[in-house]
């Protein structure tokens, strides 16, 4: 089931206000992404933290509706 | 309260260094993601157990509620939650995997 790019980045910015969310659509399908998310909430956080931070942003889609989504996430530097 | 899931995972870490939960099998990964860990992995030169997910779903879902992430492949190193497939290859390209098996004493390449 796809899911809108849109979608996505409203969802990571409700669960995590200041972050700047970049998405790419990699196969132009609506079902393969990466996403870029950087925030100040990720400071000092490992990866696996940081991670678990945008999983729940997106509330249980991720690994169901969302089948694909290459994260990678950052602290501003 | 146990949960027998939860006892088997335990154990599975526990038991090897490095464990794998992943969907197929090492010789046959059966998903992109899976796959590519599997290749980190060897380019490592670790020994892993890689650990199919696909033949049992109660591990399937077990295995996502005891790390608290929601997809499969996942790497354990020592009865350790290291990541997913995005910070597995994160962490190979940056080095930071060969000093994390390093640390915790794992032979590798």
């Amino acid at each position: 089931m796809p899911m809108p790019a849109e979608e996505i980045s409203a969802l990571i910015k409700e669960g995590i206000p200041d972050a700047e969310v970049t998405i790419e659509d990699l196969r132009g399908d609506g079902d393969h992404y990466a996403a870029l998310v950087v925030s100040r909430a990720f400071a000092g956080k490992s990866k696996v933290q940081q991670h678990q931070m945008v999983y729940k942003a997106l509330k249980g889609r991720m690994g169901g509706a969302l089948h694909a989504l290459a994260l990678t996430t950052q602290a501003p530097a | 309260m146990s949960n027998p899931v939860f006892d088997r995972i335990k154990q599975d870490i526990n038991d090897n260094d490095v464990v794998l939960y992943m969907k197929g099998t090492p010789v046959f990964p059966q998903c992109g993601f899976s796959a590519a860990v599997v290749q980190v992995l060897s380019h490592t030169g670790v020994k892993f157990k890689g650990i199919n997910v696909l033949e049992d779903s109660s591990l399937r879902d077990g295995i996502k509620a005891f790390s608290d992430w929601p997809t499969i492949p996942q790497l354990y190193v020592k009865g350790e939650f290291v990541g997913g497939c995005d910070i597995v290859r994160e962490m190979y390209e940056s080095g930071e995997l060969n000093q994390l098996l390093d640390q915790k004493g794992v032979a590798h390449k």
